[in-house]
């Protein structure tokens, strides 16, 4: 549907666009027109402009593209969140005197799209770097460009342990890329701990059954899960995968029942309302833990109506939480822009900017190959812990460190509208509750 | 317990397919139309209902998102359907196929503002009646007791107009013989806004249940317009009827597969029976041919 030529470029409101009185305009679309018709305008402007074209390169904006699923909640927080970071350090001088100028494309979930519109950023409008999507299976289509056009790319979302996977295994190639985002296996990781922490000992709970949707991200994720859950003290029940264009879960949610577990384990981010709605509809005794994308961000408890109170799930950072001092600072100001809390995308794409732009100024260049040498080099403390990116001899090439001290995600529920932290221990700001139809053995200690 | 569950839980969904399925067929049935933003209309009222549930409460919210379905379909007849239907550029034999390509974009340029404004989230609306009831050992939500009521409440309403009622009686008799109902005196062009209100009203009611049972998104046009396409012709294009009947088949066809094989290929069986019945009895279970 969408040739080269006639795509949709969202620009995001950015500080420029603000009238005389402070205020914003609504949201700007550029259509683009015809290739033909652009560059002969553009050239007979440059010859014209010649002399002073010189003078004018200093000056020169830095370009990130941002490829990004722009109707989905998940996904419309990575460019605004981008726009934010940039306009901070645009205010405080820019990169040396040039300012970051971030251009971003609605890739309408389809990786075909997002392809297109990788290429687009780098031939035509010459962006430095990109940052792109939270779907798994865009950014596995995106990292062969990469490698192909030798533009550093980073996700601030994708899970799947293949992006990671592709670095590790053709270094040379695929260098380009940076997953700056926990691997699925490493986001199992932390839900194993925290439900150890939170199910196990908290509340004696002994049994459980994994629930996730069919898809790349999922894969990895399901296997440490069937791994580590055991070893937090959950035995396994059964595991049950759905396709992502379910809209009925009533059954899925019956044979859950009939097993009989102590607790959900879901790994699900490309649906999150329908599951949630039906599992309060129905009045599911079994609680529900895990990964829910889609819960992490303040428009969940709308969409739902609510009924998403008492749902569990892991997340990158979580409101009224300090996980670093920049994260505080960094939601406030999101919210203050955008009305709502960001989604979990929105605190990594909020960092990536800034870990891009510190990297061309250890760098010294906007050049790829002396880019990626400096990203591998990063040691930045974000929104959601201190960042550094494994090396080429470890497995997770180009990944984020999980663990302590650096990145360990934490745990939040939802309690009468609001994202509360119960896990880890240091930064929990309340305990876990359960609604009144779900129904927990009120076991020791807590 | 399982053959409950099975039971209770087909039954509300086959009520909602049929209640989506009839709106369409009686569009075609009498006027001739395939509205492929059939799906596009049920979302509009499903999303106008949860806006306004979130000020005004869930009642209110239904109500408004009914409105919103007719004056969807309002929209979609004076500014797309009729205007092709009268124009005289287009020669008639192709004014169908017009109408459909017309239609399909008119209902990917809802899906499109509707992620737009609001995103391709799924919008929920709460249930009317909360809370659940034990049926036989069953644990059902009353909201879905509550939507197949309202289905069938609607469907024996539609019954009673075109069978009770002149105007119809006038309905059923423009959908055999449109010319000669011109003949005895009724203007088409009534008969027509007539059709359109009530399938505005029934894919709005529809839409709005939907938003309270599974909740749906603009990212669904597409899914709700075949599955309604793939009823009706299952039924029998023009037959209410036969929609009924294979509503309830298709409906207890995918609960049966994803409740005792796997909830992944529901959709299947219904399919393959598509398949077959075009092949074997085109005209659909009650058609006319």
């Amino acid at each position: 549907m969408n040739s080269g030529e006639f795509m949709f470029r969202v620009r995001v409101k950015s500080e420029a666009d603000k009238d005389g009185e402070g205020n914003m305009p609504k949201k700007i679309i550029r259509h683009a027109t015809s290739v033909a018709a652009c560059s002969t305008a553009c050239l007979a402007v440059a010859l014209a402009a010649a002399p002073s074209a010189a003078r004018a390169a200093d000056a020169e904006p830095i370009r990130i593209g941002i490829i990004s699923e722009a109707s989905a909640i998940v996904g419309v927080a990575i460019p605004n969140a981008a726009q934010l970071a940039a306009d901070e350090i645009n205010a405080a001088g820019g990169i040396d005197g040039r300012k970051i100028e971030i251009i971003s494309y609605d890739d309408h979930n389809s990786a075909a799209d997002a392809v297109r519109a990788f290429q687009r950023a780098v031939n035509q409008d010459h962006v430095v770097a990109v940052v792109a999507s939270y779907i798994s299976e865009v950014v596995l289509a995106l990292e062969p460009w990469s490698a192909r056009l030798k533009t550093p790319l980073l996700t601030p979302g994708a899970a799947s342990d293949e992006i990671t996977r592709h670095i590790h295994e053709d270094y040379e190639h695929n260098k380009y890329t940076f997953h700056e985002w926990l691997a699925s296996s490493s986001i199992a990781q932390s839900i194993c701990d925290a439900s150890h922490d939170l199910f196990v000992t908290g509340y004696g709970m002994k049994t459980t059954v994994v629930m996730s949707e069919d898809a790349a991200w999922t894969k990895p994720l399901d296997d440490r899960f069937l791994k580590c859950l055991p070893e937090a003290g959950l035995q396994v029940l059964d595991h049950i995968r759905f396709s992502p264009d379910s809209t009925d879960f009533t059954p899925i949610f019956n044979q859950i029942e009939g097993k009989k577990p102590d607790v959900i384990i879901t790994g699900i981010s490309h649906v999150g309302v329908q599951p949630t709605v039906q599992w309060a509809a129905q009045q599911v005794p079994i609680p529900l833990g895990g990964n829910s994308s889609q819960s992490t961000t303040s428009t969940f408890w709308k969409d739902t109506n609510g009924a998403a109170d008492g749902v569990v799930s892991f997340d990158g950072a979580a409101e009224g939480v300090a996980t670093t001092p920049k994260t505080m600072p960094f939601t406030e100001a999101y919210v203050k822009r955008y009305g709502v809390t960001p989604a979990y995308t929105g605190y990594s794409s909020y960092d990536a900017i800034y870990i891009i732009t510190e990297a061309i100024q250890r760098a010294k260049s906007t050049e790829a190959d002396p880019l990626v040498t400096a990203l591998e080099a990063t040691d930045h403390v974000g929104t959601v812990g201190r960042m550094q990116f494994y090396g080429k001899d470890d497995v997770f090439t180009h990944g984020l460190k999980y663990g302590k001290g650096l990145i360990t995600g934490l745990t939040i529920q939802w309690q009468d509208g609001k994202q509360v932290t119960v896990w880890p221990e240091n930064l929990a700001t309340g305990k876990l509750r359960f609604p009144p139809f779900v129904k927990v053995k009120q076991a020791a200690a807590n | 317990m399982l053959a409950t569950q099975i039971l209770v839980d087909g039954f509300a969904i086959s009520a909602l397919y049929a209640l989506g399925a009839i709106g369409f067929t009686l569009m075609f049935g009498v006027s001739g139309v395939l509205n492929l933003s059939h799906g596009a209309t049920m979302v509009v009222a499903a999303v106008t209902a949860w806006l306004v549930a979130n000020k005004f409460g869930s009642y209110t919210g239904a109500a408004a998102g009914v409105v919103a379905g007719f004056v969807t379909a309002y929209v979609t007849y004076f500014m797309i359907v009729r205007p092709i239907q009268r124009s005289q550029a287009i020669p008639s034999e192709e004014k169908e196929i017009f109408v459909l390509t017309g239609t399909l974009l008119w209902g990917i340029m809802i899906q499109e503002a509707i992620a737009y404004f609001y995103t391709d989230n799924p919008k929920t609306v709460r249930p009317l009646i909360e809370g659940v009831v034990n049926i036989n050992g069953v644990r059902t939500p009353s909201n879905e007791i509550l939507i197949a009521a309202i289905c069938w409440g609607a469907i024996g309403l539609l019954w009673l107009l075109v069978n009770k009622t002149r105007a119809g009686k006038a309905l059923l008799a423009a959908s055999i013989n449109p010319r000669g109902l011109t003949l005895l005196g009724f203007e088409l062009s009534n008969i027509y806004l007539l059709v359109w209100t009530i399938y505005g009203v029934l894919a709005g009611i529809a839409g709005v249940l939907l938003a309270t049972f599974l909740g749906t998104s603009s990212s669904q046009t597409g899914q709700l317009t075949a599955s309604a396409f793939s009823i009706v012709v299952l039924g029998g294009l023009g037959s209410v009827s036969g929609s009924l009947l294979a509503a309830y088949v298709v409906g207890y066809l995918e609960t049966v597969t994803a409740y005792l094989i796997t909830p992944e290929i529901r959709s299947m069986p219904a399919l393959i029976l598509l398949v077959l019945v075009v092949y074997v009895r085109p005209q659909g279970f009650l058609g006319r041919r």
